[in-house]
């Protein structure tokens, strides 16, 4: 008996130590979890004798692991806040480490059967802020615009009132659906919907040029559009982490910066930073 | 001399295996219990600070935060959003700052905002709007089903139903959102010509989908339970099965159908992915059924992840859990209460 209670526990203990390769654990922001694990799987593939865990939960979430010192790095899709920055200092002397990995591109997207091609960012805040409510006031046929949003718990959502709506709030009835391919559902299956989120190739949705303003032309998001700094809602995703990196993560880090990671982004729909 | 030596036979002699086993038995069947208490405490305690909430404003020199950044050195400028923060936009703000009490029962939920918003009203309003139409759903076919499946229906056909109805309430419910979400939210549109797609109605339908099982299984067993001998009785007087099942069966079993609505009722308020799908989440005080509303439980299961750890939106989302929880503690403990207050004067007092 005991000596199977021993044997049991040897094996355990076999089981973690195999395991405890010390993994390079990695968690956070939604968006970014299927890019991060391209990335993940690509360099383990290189790299056997390295470990690299990927896990979503959202940008806070992964911020808060990183400040209680469970994730060595974490994935955000929107800029650090004030207290989280203060909260790093308090423990760790230091407010963080900020590198960026990508860039995404925010469309603006609505059914396919929606004559509108083309809306200046003032025409796309007014209809998001309910100063615009029917699509007859911007060229479209007499109905009421229904608008379809992502959650608040989302860095797009926070970017898009940010960049967009230039701070102000969205209009009481916008839905807030959870992820972008909910948004883009609701779009197709909705004549009179607007919605916007990453880049999507999905069916029954049109993707719309935006303008910087009445005069400027229209530009499609495009990968050259937003390098050339003409289509004008895109965004940096980003990475962080507690000190700079070293050892195994800063190869990796490096890697992803490196051409050959970079050419993995767009495979994803994100765009490369440089 | 012989008594006295009984007496210390039947004294416990203290057997350290026995007094293992038993303490072990005993840790594990208080262990859900304390479970319970320790989840309700936290819950509470998470949600205390708002009762103390003073707003601070802390200044914070923007040097001392400003990060490290790596591999950005031959990054070329493409100025990329977000330029401002939230903060930094210059909105034009309500002039009078709200208390902290008139922003938590305002009308208003946007707590990501220049001046977050944390208005209950729309969301306790919400859970009882979809509650309710679930129930109006739920409940008649639950109940009747149930008479259905225990009166009428022959054993063979009983032995089909019950269980596949049962397997109903084992569906995911992610997965009767996703159907409502891509099915029945168009569907219905087509039939009511409703101007939100998503809304409380098709939110309310599919949310009915996860309270049958529910009503039906207690109701069934509460229906099961009723004596033979009222059935009996019924039917020698000359009445009709229908009339026994509808005027001597289902009264006889207030008590459990009451119980069972309860029940459905805090599984419907407490349910978080359904509606997280298929209502539109948009946080409205209106009363109407077809336009989109946004439920306490969905509120929390989307935006605790992102919410900033022990900052107040935190807390609030802690202040709506203690709200789903009390309102369920009160509704199971209602149930169980008449349960037994009633159920033991019609089958024991009554006799």
């Amino acid at each position: 008996m005991v000596r199977k209670l021993i044997a049991f526990l040897m094996v355990i203990v076999l089981f973690v130590v195999s395991f405890s390769n010390s993994p390079i654990t990695i968690k956070g922001s939604d968006t970014m979890v299927i890019l991060v694990q391209r990335w993940a799987e690509i360099y383990m593939r290189n790299n056997p004798n390295v470990v690299i865990q990927v896990t979503g939960g959202g940008s806070g979430t992964g911020i808060s692991a990183l400040i209680n010192g469970t994730t060595d790095i974490c994935n955000s899709s929107r800029p650090m806040k004030k207290e989280e920055k203060l909260k790093l200092k308090e423990k760790y002397g230091t407010p963080g480490v900020e590198v960026k990995v990508a860039i995404d591109g925010l469309s603006i997207y609505v059914n396919q059967q929606n004559p509108i091609k083309e809306l200046t960012i003032q025409q796309v805040k007014d209809i998001y802020t309910g100063k615009i409510n029917n699509w007859k006031e911007i060229g479209g046929k007499d109905a009421k615009i229904i608008r379809y949003s992502r959650e608040n718990n989302s860095g797009t959502y926070v970017y898009f009132k940010e960049e967009v709506l230039q701070g102000e709030d969205f209009e009481p009835s916008t839905q807030n659906l959870p992820g972008t391919a909910a948004v883009i559902n609701a779009v197709s299956k909705d004549i009179n919907g607007i919605g916007y989120g990453g880049a999507a190739y999905g069916k029954g949705i049109k993707e719309l040029k935006i303008k910087k303003d009445a005069k400027s032309p229209a530009y499609a998001p495009t990968k050259e559009n937003i390098r050339k700094n003409l289509y004008p809602i895109s965004r940096y995703l980003y990475m962080y982490l507690r000190q700079r990196p070293t050892g195994e993560i800063k190869k990796f880090i490096d890697w992803i910066l490196s051409p050959e990671g970079q050419n993995i982004v767009e495979s994803v729909g994100y765009f490369p930073i440089r | 001399m012989e008594v006295k030596q009984d007496s210390s036979l039947l004294k416990r002699k203290f057997r350290p295996t026995e007094f293992i086993a038993e303490f072990f038995i005993k840790l594990i069947s208080f262990f859900s219990f304390i479970v319970i208490i320790l989840i309700f405490v936290f819950v509470f305690r998470e949600a205390s600070p708002i009762l103390t909430y003073t707003p601070t404003l802390q200044e914070i020199p923007e040097e001392e935060l400003l990060q490290e950044t790596y591999g950005e050195e031959s990054l070329e400028n493409l100025n990329i959003g977000p330029r401002k923060t939230l903060e930094e936009h210059q909105v034009e703000l309500e002039s009078e700052p709200k208390s902290i009490w008139q922003n938590i029962f305002g009308l208003r939920w946007e707590p990501i905002s220049a001046q977050p918003k944390y208005g209950v009203i729309p969301l306790i309003l919400g859970s009882l709007k979809v509650t309710l139409i679930a129930l109006l759903f739920a409940t008649p076919i639950g109940i009747l089903s149930a008479l259905y499946t225990s009166q009428f229906a022959p054993k063979w056909l009983r032995e089909i139903l019950k269980p596949s109805i049962e397997i109903l309430a084992g569906f995911p419910s992610v997965v009767i959102g996703f159907f409502a979400l891509i099915v029945m939210a168009s569907f219905f549109q087509e039939i009511f010509g409703y101007t939100y797609r998503l809304n409380a109605f098709v939110g309310g339908l599919a949310m009915s989908l996860a309270v049958i099982p529910i009503i039906y299984t207690v109701t069934e067993d509460s229906l099961a339970a009723i004596p033979k001998s009222y059935i009996e009785a019924s039917l020698a007087l000359g009445a009709e099965r229908w009339q026994t099942a509808l005027f001597v069966v289902l009264p006889a079993a207030t008590p459990g159908i009451f119980a069972a609505i309860l029940l459905g009722f805090g599984r419907a308020f407490g349910e978080t992915m359904i509606v997280l799908m298929a209502t539109g989440n948009a946080a409205l005080a209106t009363l109407s059924i077809f336009d989109p509303v946004r439920t306490m439980a969905a509120t929390i299961g989307a935006e605790m992840a992102e919410v900033v750890f022990g900052e107040f939106h935190y807390n609030i989302l802690f202040f709506l859990g203690a709200i789903l929880f009390i309102f369920t503690f009160a509704l199971n403990a209602i149930a169980e209460f008449v349960v037994r207050n009633k159920l033991m004067k019609r089958f024991s007092g009554g006799k």
